[in-house]
């Protein structure tokens, strides 16, 4: 139906801008994790030392793990605050359904680095909390440890990425049948039966979504670190920050990014295995 | 008998508490932002409890900061760019995407998405190698092209679903009455796409004003908002940053209210962000 000329017309301009800006960055990228840095320049010298380096140094693994560590209390956070809300506005928040799902996405419009900025202003040693908890007389000096630590990461990112995580869950929740949960009901199955033999199952897909874009962006998160993580609380992106900063190694970040970019291709690889299994639409 | 009434009740209970966790839920989404605004106000800094002595002093102050208008100046050009940049592209690609079939269209496709879905320093790190490979000098353009590349992939993601929901039938039948392509296009396609071409702008723009990953490697003298207050914060908090983020909160929820009116008469799904995030780990949809 359409011809030649509006075809070309519709796909080239797109694939070239996609070539040029995205897959020759990614390739840039890639080239320069094999290179190496000699006082102060780039050396286009081909070899595999900046990985060698990267499974060399255990500093490396252990923030890389550290990172990991965090994503995943990040993750689990969120999915523990998404899933009972998403459920709540599924099956039991009935006229008001519209209204509470815009209020989610409202704080999911406000700009990240704001809220970040804010859970600042709480956490800190003469912050909003030490204040009010001195108010209350609970505490005489000021508790230090609310911020800068793995804790304030964790609690920023979750706050962060909790509407993420909902708003696959609440899609799935969505798209289940309501006949399948009211059959169900009745032939007697408990409350609990029906969420974990019906509801359950067939929430997985958005479940698996949601966990997987809570994951891969906080994996590669450096700003909260910078902001309330202090030193305990660096990231893996932080190192490559440094490393393309003073450190001035580009390579050597650029493996990191190597790395990073196929642990986040990877887990998406996986993610979309399991849900083409579990998929029941 | 007595079973089903033992179920019902625990579920009316189940109900119950639940609707004090999501409450509970609610309360942390929008504990900082609250008070983000309330200290907005406060005249002794952004800690301490209570906040006493309301002020607007902040905001005055804000008014004659002129760093700080500058930046937004910046920032509201490079949205207003990226969001045409991002729309000129996006909807070619979601048109080749729908009815064009070349080789390597699966890797288009999962090429497109992949900003959306990557961390933006690696997204922000190709760019900067790029721009340090040709030469360029970094700037406010250099942060345009990496917003106008990173957020084509909610372009292409929400025209998509546009034109899979359009009538196919009125295109059809203006090529079969002889119109021309171009003609149809502008005749027929692009005001059947208004509302999701509409939506998808207000989408780009507030990401585009308030990106900040990818922008934090691009950026050349001139800051646009994000990074001019990342910039302050590392010289100490004041409640005017409280008070230009109050602003920006206002600024967007504006801005949601309207591209829920577009998208409620576009009569869409509600799950529209859903939409993008589903489509991100589907390789058969875009």
């Amino acid at each position: 139906m359409y011809s030649r000329a509006y075809k070309a017309a519709v796909a080239l301009p797109p694939l070239f801008w996609v070539a040029l800006f995205l897959l020759l960055p990614y390739s840039l990228l890639f080239a320069h994790s094999f290179w190496s840095v000699a006082s102060g320049a780039i050396v286009r010298q081909w070899s595999l030392h900046n990985y060698a380096e990267l499974a060399h140094n255990w500093m490396y693994a252990q923030v890389l793990f550290r990172s990991m560590k965090i994503a995943g209390a990040v993750t689990l956070l969120a999915l523990l605050l998404g899933y009972p809300l998403a459920y709540y506005l599924s099956f039991c928040a009935g006229p008001q359904k519209q209204l509470l799902y815009q209020l989610v996405i409202v704080p999911l419009w406000v700009s990240y680095l704001v809220r970040g900025y804010a859970w600042k202003t709480i956490l800190g040693s003469d912050g909003v909390l030490n204040g009010f908890l001195q108010y209350l007389g609970i505490v005489s000096t000021p508790v230090e440890f609310f911020l800068y630590s793995p804790f304030a990461v964790v609690l920023t990112l979750t706050h962060i990425y909790t509407p993420f995580t909902f708003l696959p869950l609440f899609a799935s929740l969505e798209h289940i049948p309501r006949h399948l949960v009211e059959a169900s009901q009745d032939l007697g199955a408990s409350p609990r039966v029906t969420f974990w033999r019906v509801i359950f199952p067939l929430s997985l897909p958005g479940l698996l979504a949601g966990a997987t874009f809570a994951f891969v962006l906080t994996l590669g998160d450096f700003l909260a670190p910078l902001l309330v993580g202090g030193p305990s609380g660096i990231m893996i992106s932080n190192v490559v920050v440094s490393l393309f900063g003073a450190a001035y190694d580009w390579p050597l970040g650029a493996a990191i990014s190597v790395c990073m970019l196929l642990l986040v291709v990877g887990i998406l690889f996986a993610i979309e295995r399991l849900e083409k299994r579990w998929s029941f639409h | 008998m007595e079973l089903s009434l033992k179920h019902r009740e625990a579920r009316r209970n189940g109900a119950g508490w639940l609707a004090v966790y999501a409450a509970s839920v609610f309360a942390f989404l929008y504990l900082p932002i609250v008070v983000l605004i309330v200290y907005s106000f406060n005249r002794d800094g952004v800690g301490g409890f209570p906040p006493q002595h309301l002020t607007i002093e902040w905001y005055r102050q804000l008014a004659g900061d002129q760093a700080i208008w500058d930046a937004v100046w910046n920032s509201l050009l490079v949205a207003l760019a990226a969001t045409v940049t991002a729309l000129a592209l996006g909807l070619p690609a979601a048109l080749a995407l729908d009815r064009v079939s070349f080789p390597g269209k699966a890797l288009f496709r999962r090429l497109v998405l992949l900003p959306l879905i990557l961390p933006g320093i690696i997204t922000g790190l190709s760019l900067l190698m790029l721009a340090v490979f040709a030469g360029m000098k970094l700037s406010l353009w250099t942060v345009l092209l990496g917003h106008g590349i990173a957020l084509l992939s909610v372009a292409t993601t929400e025209l998509f679903a546009g034109i899979q929901k359009m009538d196919r039938a009125q295109e059809e039948a203006s090529l079969d009455l002889g119109a021309a392509y171009w003609r149809t296009f502008w005749r027929v396609t692009l005001p059947n796409l208004r509302l999701p071409l509409v939506a998808a702008a207000l989408l780009i723009f507030t990401l585009s004003v308030d990106e900040i990953a990818v922008s934090f490697f691009l950026i050349g003298r001139d800051n646009t908002l994000p990074l001019e207050i990342w910039g302050r914060l590392r010289r100490g908090m004041t409640p005017e940053i409280n008070a230009v983020s109050t602003i920006i909160f206002v600024f967007s929820v504006a801005l949601i209210l309207v591209s829920y009116r577009l998208r409620t008469r576009g009569a869409r799904e509600p799950e529209g962000a859903a939409d993008v995030l589903q489509a991100t780990f589907q390789g058969d949809q875009p």
